[in-house]
């Protein structure tokens, strides 16, 4: 069974039992470009899926990010504080933003595996 | 620009594209009973000599503040401005400069508003400050906006020495932005309970040194007494040459500063166009309204100024936006750019304190006076005396006198009998011996 899921938004989540690690996709941070600020979650908020979570600012735009599934947050990428480049250079790894412990994980089922997420992608182009 | 009025055939060629008859067609929307039907009652029109002679007989009623010994305040307040200050505005890459989007067609504005930002923060001790606000009372708006936006809570407890002006404009705006204003009553003595105001709700505190009847505050323990409960402390002038003889709000515990910048090189101008000041500490910065100036380098290394952190502002962030103001008083805010520059650090302090001690002897000259005494134990340049009658009336008597001396109380802020006698008098270095010896003297008149 995958354990990376994907959002319309262009959220991801890897699932590590009862906690997802969350941050931004790889296609998302080539459409943001140079990514200049990540404002992170609160330790401990308790947040419903959809809800916004986090907002990451490029050059460009501002974006919010939403929360891919419910429950609550339990750890925030300090390291983007002082070096948000780590979400261009590295979007779906080192650069991820909050883990979050999940309330419902039947939520996953209504988000997309990497390969649907990468014909989702496909398809905008 | 030119001006070219449409002829008639411009205006039927318009009205036969859009499909109507006529230009009253266009407002058939209007409910009848809300539309006029007889012709504005307007004088027939003049020529331009007829016009001028006409308006400088309404002008010549009024008695301007250069013309009379001159001791108002309450907000606005009358200084010297240099020569230098209105030539060097009316340069017209100053004066017809628009929103410097593009940096490099704009460094002169841009190092100006760099250059004022700077003086900002370093007059009120804070660690950054915005490009300017509109005034002070929607710059002290703003600030509550930013601290519920901060905190992540919605109450704001605004002191009772807070301007009459500044308190209404934060109510309004705080009601329509979803947040809870709460004012202390009226506190012309300088002395409230503001620490035991503060829960668990409250975003900030908001109180203004000197406040509005001339107390200076001790921002001290309000700043302690906010941050022990996350609360944060919103510190407000309305003179800012008084941070030339007090401590900054910065170094008394605020978060947040907001001010009037109009006393600095900004004429009275009948109320407006002012200069609202915005300052705060850093890690707060993302939560500023309004625009910031940063300074950087181009491709070569030479040093440039550009508009930053814009990913906060309207025109990006749109509804999310950290306020609606995406603009700034950008004239006013190089008037004060070039006086306070004129004025350097030391005569910034010493304009200060030649205010302070015009006040200290006009006060103690106005004690003089039998059933005449003053509210304050500590001041700037304003303070409030309570006079043995009504003060709106004595101020009238002498005002026929040529004398414009201080402002009531009831002038903003009607319907209380308890600050009916209450006289609010500032002094200033314009104030000659014989401006405050008439005053003295046209006093002691009116009230025997």
């Amino acid at each position: 069974m995958p354990n990376i899921f994907y959002t319309q938004d262009h959220e991801w989540i890897s699932v590590d039992g009862d906690v997802g690690t969350v941050g931004i996709s790889n296609y998302a941070q080539q459409q943001l470009g140079d990514i200049v600020f990540v404002e992170l979650p609160q330790l401990g908020a308790k947040i419903g899926q959809g809800d916004e979570i986090a907002v990451v600012e490029s050059v460009k735009a501002a974006s919010e990010i939403y929360a891919p599934v419910s429950g609550e947050i339990t750890e925030a990428n300090t390291l983007l504080e002082g070096a948000p480049v780590t979400v261009n250079e590295a979007a779906e790894s080192d650069g991820w933003f909050f883990r979050i412990r999940m309330t419902d994980k039947a939520e996953l089922d209504g988000l997309m595996d990497a390969a649907a997420y990468k014909t989702f992608v496909d398809g905008l182009a | 620009m030119r001006y070219l009025p449409l002829t008639p055939s411009d205006r039927a060629e318009m009205l036969r594209t859009i499909g109507v008859s006529n230009i009253d067609d266009l407002f058939i929307d209007v409910p009848p009973a809300a539309r006029r039907s007889e012709p504005l009652d307007l004088p027939p029109h003049q020529g331009e000599l007829e016009v001028e002679r006409m308006l400088r007989a309404m002008a010549s009623k009024n008695l301007a503040a250069c013309d009379a010994p001159f001791f108002c305040g309450a907000g606005a307040y009358r200084h010297h401005i240099p020569a230098t200050v209105d030539h060097l505005i009316q340069r017209s890459e100053f004066l017809t400069s628009y929103t410097p989007y593009q940096p490099e067609i704009s460094q002169g504005t841009l190092q100006y508003l760099f250059e004022f930002q700077t003086q900002v923060a370093m007059l009120s001790g804070m660690d950054i400050a915005n490009a300017s606000m509109y005034d002070g009372a929607t710059a002290c708006a703003e600030a509550v906006l930013m601290a519920n936006r901060a905190t992540k809570r919605r109450k704001a407890i605004l002191s009772g020495g807070l301007h009459p002006h500044y308190r209404a404009v934060t109510e309004t705006t705080s009601h329509f932005a979803g947040g809870i204003v709460q004012a202390m009553p009226v506190a012309p003595d300088g002395v409230e309970d503001l620490v035991n105001m503060i829960d668990d709700d409250t975003a900030c505190i908001v109180v203004q040194t000197p406040d509005f009847f001339g107390h200076l505050r001790d921002l001290r323990p309000l700043a302690e007494a906010a941050h022990a409960r996350g609360a944060l402390l919103v510190a407000v002038t309305t003179e800012t040459l008084a941070l030339g003889a007090t401590l900054p709000p910065g170094e008394m515990g605020a978060d947040i500063f907001v001010g009037e910048g109009q006393s600095l090189g900004v004429g009275l101008n009948f109320g407006g166009p002012y200069l609202g000041l915005f300052a705060a500490r850093s890690a707060l910065q993302r939560q500023m309204p309004g625009r910031l100036c940063g300074e950087t380098v181009d491709a070569q290394g030479r040093r440039g100024y550009v508009l930053t952190l814009s990913a906060r502002e309207q025109h990006i962030r749109r509804e999310k936006a950290t306020s609606n103001i995406c603009t700034n008083s950008g004239l006013c805010c190089l008037a004060f750019t070039i006086h306070v520059a004129l004025l350097g650090e030391a005569g910034f302090t010493q304009l200060a304190m030649l205010n302070h001690q015009a006040a200290i002897v006009l006060a103690q000259a106005l004690t003089g006076i039998p059933g005449v005494t003053c509210l304050n134990e500590s001041f700037f340049n304003e303070f409030t005396l309570r006079l043995p009658k009504p003060a709106a009336p004595v101020v009238a008597a002498l005002a026929a006198r040529g004398i414009l001396g201080g402002v009531p109380v009831s002038r903003l802020i009607p319907d209380d009998p308890g600050l009916a006698n209450l006289l609010l008098v500032a002094a200033n270095e314009t104030n000659t011996d014989q401006d405050r010896i008439a005053f003295v003297h046209g006093l002691r008149e009116v009230l025997s």
